[in-house]
C-alpha cells in the first residue's frame, strides 16, 4: 500500500501494472517436478491432447531458479515436506503455487495417516486448489487458468509493503 | 536479383546510412560524427538481433508443437506471435537471485561474457551485396575466434555460481567446445580454399555460379561436418549436455534467475542464428539467388537452416557423454580432414585442366 489514495487510479500504475499482470500470467513457466501418481496426469496434460504449451506454460525450467510456478503433484509426505519447501524457497519472487490432487489439499485418502502431511497449506502459500483424485489433465488446465485470473488482479503497489 | 547498392529495395539502410552521415557527420567535428554513427549502426543491429532471437523462440516452440502433434503456443497474440515479448517483460521483472557462496563479480559478468561475442558476430555477416556493418578480410578466423569466447563466459558461470552440477556443466561445455572447434576450423577452410578468400563477402561472391554445396563430391560433406559441429559448438540439442536437465539439473545455469538467465537465452538463440547465417554465407550462397532483393534471400535461406536445427531438436536424443567425444575425434576430425585434402586436390585438377 504504498501509493497515496489519490493517486491510486494513476493511469500509468494500472497500465504498467496491466502489462506486467500479462506477462507472468501468459509465461508460467513451471518447475519440473512431481511426487506421485498426480505427475502423471501433470505430464499428460503436455502431451498433444490437452497441450499445456498453448498458455505458454510447456516450459518446465529443471531448475527453480528460473520457474514462476511450482505445481505439488502428488502425495507429501513429512519426509518430503522439507524438500517441497526448501524447491520453493529456491524459486525467485514472484512465484505461486498449484495444490494439485487431494492428497495436497488435505492428505486425500491417507488423511490422518501417521507419515503424511494433511494439506501442503501447513508449509506453502497455495495460490490454486486443483481438486480430484487425480485430477484429469484439463482439470490442472483449469487451474492454471483461474491462476492467471487471479494473476491479472494483482497490483505492483500492492506488493511494495 | 542483380543489385545496385544505390537501391533502396536491395539496401534497406541506405537512407538510414544517408540520414545518419547528413545529419551528424557533415555537421559535428569529425571523430564525434563518425562515434555517433557507429554507435547508432551498431544499436540498429543489436535491435534486429534481439527481434530475431524473439522471432526465433516463438518459431521453434511453434515447430516443435506441430511435430509433436500439439498446436504450441497460441493464446498470447495472434497465432501467439506475442508469446516471446511476455517471456521476455516476466524474465525482466524476475527476481535476481545471488547465491551467498557465489563469487559475485564473475557470476554477473558471465552472461555478458557469452552474449557478447555472439551480438559482435553479426558486425561482419554480409545481409546483401555491400550490406554488413562490416567487411574483414579476415572474416572466418574473426567469427571462429569468437566462437570460442563463450565457452569462457560458461565456464565461468560455472566456477562462479559455487554449485556442483554448474561446474559439471561448465566443464563439459569447455571439452565439448575443444573436441568440436577442431573439425570445424578444418572444414571451414574447404569454402576459404574454394573462394580463395577469408573475407565472407568475397566467399558469397565466388559462389554466384555454384553453391559451394554443390561442389562435388567434397561439397555436401563439408556442409553437414560445418552443420553438425556448429550445432555442437552452440551446444544445441542433440548436444546440450552442457545443460542436460536429466543428469546434471540446468548445468552451467543452475544458479541463474531472471534477467542473467534470460541473456544467457539469448545468446543461445542468437549463436544458433549465427550459426544458421554462416552455414548460408559459407555453403549455400549467402544473398544471391533470382528474383527477389538479397537480403529477402538472405533471411529466407538462413531462416530455412534454422528451421533444419529446430528438425533436429525435435527428432534426435540427446547424445551420451562418450558418443559425442567418439564422434567428434574419430569420425568427425578425420573426415573433416579427409575432405580438405580431396577439396585441395580437385582445385588443383581443375585448375591444372583448365589451365
Amino acid at each position: 500500500m504504498g501509493l497515496p489514495m489519490e493517486l491510486r487510479q494513476n493511469v500509468l500504475i494500472t497500465s504498467v501494472d496491466k502489462l506486467v499482470n500479462w506477462a507472468r500470467g501468459a509465461s508460467l513457466w513451471p518447475v519440473a517436478f512431481g511426487l506421485a501418481c498426480c505427475a502423471i496426469e501433470m505430464m499428460a496434460a503436455g502431451t498433444s491432447r490437452f497441450d499445456l504449451s498453448r498458455f505458454g506454460a510447456e516450459v518446465f525450467r529443471p531448475s527453480p531458479r528460473q520457474a514462476d510456478l511450482m505445481i505439488v503433484a502428488g502425495t507429501v509426505t513429512t519426509k518430503m515436506a522439507p524438500a517441497v519447501r526448501r524447491i520453493y524457497d529456491q524459486m525467485a519472487e514472484p512465484k505461486y503455487v498449484i495444490a494439485m490432487g487431494a492428497c495436497t489439499i488435505a492428505g486425500g485418502p491417507f488423511q490422518g495417516s501417521y507419515s503424511t502431511v494433511p494439506g501442503i497449506d501447513n508449509f506453502v502459500p497455495v495460490d490454486v486448489h486443483v481438486p480430484g483424485c487425480p485430477p484429469r489433465p484439463d482439470a490442472l488446465l483449469w487451474g492454471i487458468m483461474k491462476l492467471q485470473e487471479k494473476i491479472r488482479t494483482q497490483s505492483i503497489a500492492d506488493q511494495r509493503r | 536479383m542483380n543489385c545496385p547498392t544505390d537501391n533502396f529495395i536491395c539496401n534497406p539502410f541506405l537512407y538510414f546510412h544517408l540520414a545518419a552521415n547528413a545529419i551528424f557527420r557533415d555537421h559535428l567535428p569529425e571523430p564525434l560524427g563518425t562515434i555517433i554513427v557507429l554507435a547508432l549502426t551498431v544499436a540498429m543491429v543489436t535491435t534486429l538481433i534481439a527481434l530475431i532471437v524473439m522471432s526465433q523462440v516463438w518459431a521453434e516452440r511453434r515447430i516443435v508443437g506441430f511435430m509433436q502433434g500439439r498446436l504450441g503456443p497460441n493464446r498470447v497474440g495472434p497465432a501467439g506471435l506475442l508469446q516471446s515479448v511476455a517471456d521476455a517483460v516476466k524474465l525482466l521483472l524476475k527476481e535476481i537471485i545471488i547465491p551467498t557462496q557465489a563469487d559475485k563479480i564473475p557470476f554477473m559478468l558471465a552472461p555478458l561474457l557469452v552474449l557478447v561475442p555472439s551480438l559482435v558476430v553479426w558486425s561482419i555477416i554480409p545481409w546483401g551485396p555491400g550490406l554488413s556493418v562490416t567487411d574483414l578480410n579476415i572474416g572466418v578466423l574473426f567469427v571462429l575466434g569468437l566462437g570460442g569466447i563463450p565457452t569462457i563466459g560458461i565456464l565461468t558461470a560455472g566456477w562462479a555460481s559455487s554449485n556442483k552440477y554448474a561446474l559439471l556443466g561448465g566443464m563439459r561445455a569447455a571439452a565439448q567446445l575443444i573436441a568440436y572447434e577442431i573439425p570445424l576450423v578444418i572444414v571451414v577452410l574447404v569454402p576459404v580454399l574454394l573462394a580463395g578468400t577469408m573475407s565472407l563477402g568475397g566467399i558469397v561472391e565466388a559462389q554466384s555460379n555454384l553453391w559451394f554445396l554443390f561442389f562435388l563430391p567434397v561439397g555436401p560433406v563439408a556442409f553437414l561436418l560445418f552443420l553438425v559441429a556448429g550445432i555442437a559448438e552452440v551446444n544445441r540439442s542433440p548436444f546440450d549436455l552442457p545443460e542436460a536437465e536429466s543428469e546434471i539439473v540446468a548445468g552451467f545455469h543452475t544458479e541463474y534467475s531472471g534477467m542473467p538467465f534470460a541473456l544467457f537465452f539469448l545468446a543461445e538463440y542468437a549463436n544458433s542464428f549465427a550459426v544458421s547465417a554462416m552455414t548460408t554465407t559459407l555453403f549455400l550462397g549467402g544473398w544471391g539467388g533470382p528474383i527477389l532483393p538479397p537480403f529477402i534471400w538472405f533471411f529466407l535461406k538462413t531462416y530455412a537452416v534454422f528451421f533444419v536445427l529446430v528438425w533436429i531438436r525435435g527428432t534426435l536424443p540427446r547424445l551420451r557423454y562418450d558418443q559425442l567425444m567418439r564422434t567428434a575425434w574419430k569420425v568427425a576430425l578425420p573426415l573433416a580432414l579427409v575432405t580438405l585434402g580431396v577439396a585441395a586436390i580437385e582445385l588443383s585438377l581443375i585448375r591444372s585442366l583448365l589451365g
